[in-house]
């Protein structure tokens, strides 16, 4: 299979999209005449032209309020939003509205609308465009939301959000932009919900989404290599709808449980996680659950302090060595 | 998406009392049949009763939450409704009712949906401030002061992407211009050129707070100038001035893909919601206003002056009207409440079409 970069996985996918369904449109700061501000929709503009490739002002609240206006009346508009971050000036269009028209129409009103962008820190930008909302958005029902960790997946998954009649939030990383991945080239979908198991092991269950997910690879490989554990890594992919099940199979497989996140810890989403599975799986524990997450500080500019703030491999070989005996 | 070229013929700012039905002579006016007229006089007149029976309601208990009445603003969403074509389209705020009716809804299915009921336009789900006929090009219905406006750039922008000749008439009150989505909306409504009209139902409250102690300049519309968009003060008492303003920025958005900011000058009779202590203005203009303004009124006494109504014929409109309003009541009474399963339906389109789901896992977290 060739090899292909996050970036490129996500333009092919709305490139595949744009081709097959003229309703698909793209829009958000940037998006045309600039290439993307991170190049992910490099190319589109002069491929499908300015009337479906739409560069916005700077107005999160009228362009993404617009993109849902649209959506209501059929478009399917992917909208690119720079950060994450900046979804902040347009929560009441992302969670007021676009969260539940269908809902209070009792129906009658969809809205098939897709927020892309990134949603990461470790890149030394500072408190205000480090944001990971993937709790905030998912605690609304009405919205799903998905947090792709591979050029393979971001793929597959951002096909399906575009043809998802509900909104979908997808939150990517600009670290894992220029990741390489195996990407097939005949036409695939993933479905929404169903989670990968990213590395087989016997001994814990390292849970995590997004770049996360690497994270907790190279910390599996240490654990392996320094520790004599075989770690399992579970690769959430969607964050709402949730993979309930993987969850609890692997619980049952390893009965010990480390779940990782980039967001900070209150009320983040692996709070909800752990929640289910002391409910559903009480039995198959051997041992508390741990978390690993952003320590609780807005972000970090200096990027040693940074490095520090966000999970590495080592913060999560500790916390399973917290829970797990040594076989070396 | 092409830039705009600039309206010349940018109107000029007139003075919203400037002399009543200045607009009756408009061509769209002057085109209209006795029975076009009295189709109109009636839709005042069934909104106007609709919502003092919905008060009734209120106080009574079958209604909760807010209440936000129309009453003394119903020639703004009757006149503009009217010239409605197949593909024009309307979302507004809060103060929904006229707006509803205006398009065709039914009272049984607005009466239902303010009592929560099974049978209401939204099954219950979204109350007085929340009523949709997307059937009728009438997309809501929104809480959220300002909140709709992105909305209707998205259905001009939808129009315009579709190549219909359409418009979408936004709807808003004079305290929603202060919020910040207003403002990008505008911008970009003029930036590209969007066949929307934005109609600022300028009643002089926001809530208890009056334009002079809300906005810095008072006049509205000017806002629009700002954004290179044409504009207009209207007196919003008066339907046929109503009309013959709103026909104008119509054919601007249908002819030249451009949209147009109305201020229409209008009052609400009522408080802000039923439970308003109305502190914050003198019973004296409420009453000068209802002597003077009543839009039902001037309307009836317009028709009255061009014979097109009658006694006799206004009194059966009003019988007829206040009859429709009690069976609605009715209707709302004997309907069932929503079965508690309609709590999770229509959450997400595919949870409510499984034939046609493709995702996976846990959606709903009860358990």
């Amino acid at each position: 299979m060739p090899l292909i970069t996050y970036r490129q996985a996500i333009n092919d996918a709305l490139a595949e999209e744009l081709t097959r369904d003229e309703k698909v449109i793209v829009m958000g700061e940037e998006v045309a005449e600039y290439d993307g501000a991170y190049k992910v929709t490099e190319g589109l503009l002069k491929k499908f032209g300015p009337k479906r490739i739409i560069d916005t002002p700077i107005s999160e609240a009228g362009f993404i309020g617009l993109g849902i206006g649209a959506s209501m009346l059929g478009i399917r508009p992917v909208m690119e939003l720079m950060f994450w971050s900046f979804s902040y000036v347009a929560f009441d269009q992302i969670v007021n509205n676009a969260a539940n028209v269908r809902f209070m129409s009792g129906g009658l009103i969809n809205c098939p609308i897709v927020i892309r962008g990134p949603a990461n820190g470790g890149t030394g930008v500072g408190a205000t465009h480090s944001h990971t909302p993937e709790n905030i958005l998912a605690t609304t029902p009405g919205l799903k939301v998905i947090c792709p960790s591979t050029a393979y997946d971001v793929k597959g998954l951002m096909k399906s959000a575009i043809r998802d009649n509900d909104p979908v939030y997808v939150m990517e990383n600009t670290l894992l932009y220029g990741e390489q991945g195996e990407v097939p080239e005949e036409e695939y979908t993933i479905p929404l919900g169903k989670a990968d198991i990213k590395r087989e092991g016997s001994d814990v269950s390292i849970i995590a989404h997004g770049r996360c997910v690497q994270t907790a690879l190279l910390a599996a490989e240490l654990l392996e290599t320094e520790d004599g554990i075989d770690a399992e890594v579970l690769d959430l992919r969607s964050i709402r709808p949730l993979d309930e099940e993987a969850i609890l199979e692997t619980v049952r497989k390893t009965n010990r449980v480390v779940l990782v996140e980039e967001n900070k810890p209150f009320c983040g989403t692996d709070a909800q996680i752990a929640y289910m599975i002391q409910d559903k799986a009480f039995d198959h524990l051997d041992a508390p659950i741990k978390r690993v997450s952003s320590i609780d500080a807005p972000q970090v500019y200096s990027i040693p302090l940074e490095k520090i703030q966000i999970p590495d491999a080592e913060r999560i070989r500790k916390a399973v060595l917290e829970i797990c005996p040594r076989s070396v | 998406m092409s830039k705009k070229t600039t309206s010349k013929d940018k109107p000029s700012a007139k003075n919203a009392e400037a002399s009543l039905n200045s607009g009756a002579t408009a061509p769209i006016n002057a085109k209209l049949s006795k029975k076009e007229k009295i189709e109109i006089y009636r839709k005042l007149v069934r909104i106007r009763r609709f919502e003092e029976r919905t008060l009734r309601s209120y106080q009574q208990g079958k209604i909760a939450g807010f209440l936000h009445l129309y009453i003394g603003q119903e020639a703004i969403a009757v006149g503009t409704t009217s010239l409605m074509g197949p593909d024009d389209h309307v979302i507004t705020a809060y103060r929904d009712h006229g707006h509803a009716l205006g398009v065709g809804m039914s009272m049984n299915e607005c009466m239902a949906e303010l009592q929560g009921k099974y049978t209401g336009c939204s099954k219950g789900k979204g109350g007085s401030m929340h009523f949709f006929a997307p059937d009728k090009n009438y997309w809501g219905g929104h809480g959220i002061v300002g909140g709709q406006t992105p909305l209707g750039a998205g259905l001009a922008f939808a129009l315009k992407h579709e190549g219909k000749k359409g418009c979408c008439m936004c709807f808003m009150g004079d305290g929603a211009v202060n919020q910040g989505a207003v403002h990008e909306s505008l911008n970009i409504a003029g930036l590209w050129g969007l066949p929307v009209i934005y109609i600022i139902e300028n009643n002089q409250y926001s809530m208890g707070t009056s334009l002079a102690r809300s906005s810095a300049s008072t006049l509205l519309a000017k806002r629009a100038e700002g954004y290179d968009i044409a504009w207009e003060q209207v007196n919003g008492h008066s339907l046929y001035d109503v009309r013959a303003k709103t026909w104008e920025a119509m054919e601007r958005a249908h002819n030249e893909c451009l949209p147009t900011v109305i201020e229409m000058a209008t009052y609400r009779h009522r408080g802000h919601s039923v439970s308003d202590n109305e502190k914050y203005r003198d019973k004296a203009e409420i009453e000068e206003y209802k002597r003077t303004s009543d839009p039902v009124i001037l309307f009836q006494n317009t028709l009255l002056e061009e014979k097109t109504l009658t006694e006799e014929l206004i009194k059966t409109i009003n019988t007829e009207a206040r009859e429709e309003a009690e069976n609605a009541v009715q209707f709302a009474d004997q309907s069932p409440f929503p079965p508690e399963e309609e709590l999770q339906r229509d959450v997400y389109w595919e949870e409510d079409n499984p034939e046609h789901k493709t995702s996976q896992g846990k959606i709903f977290f009860n358990d």
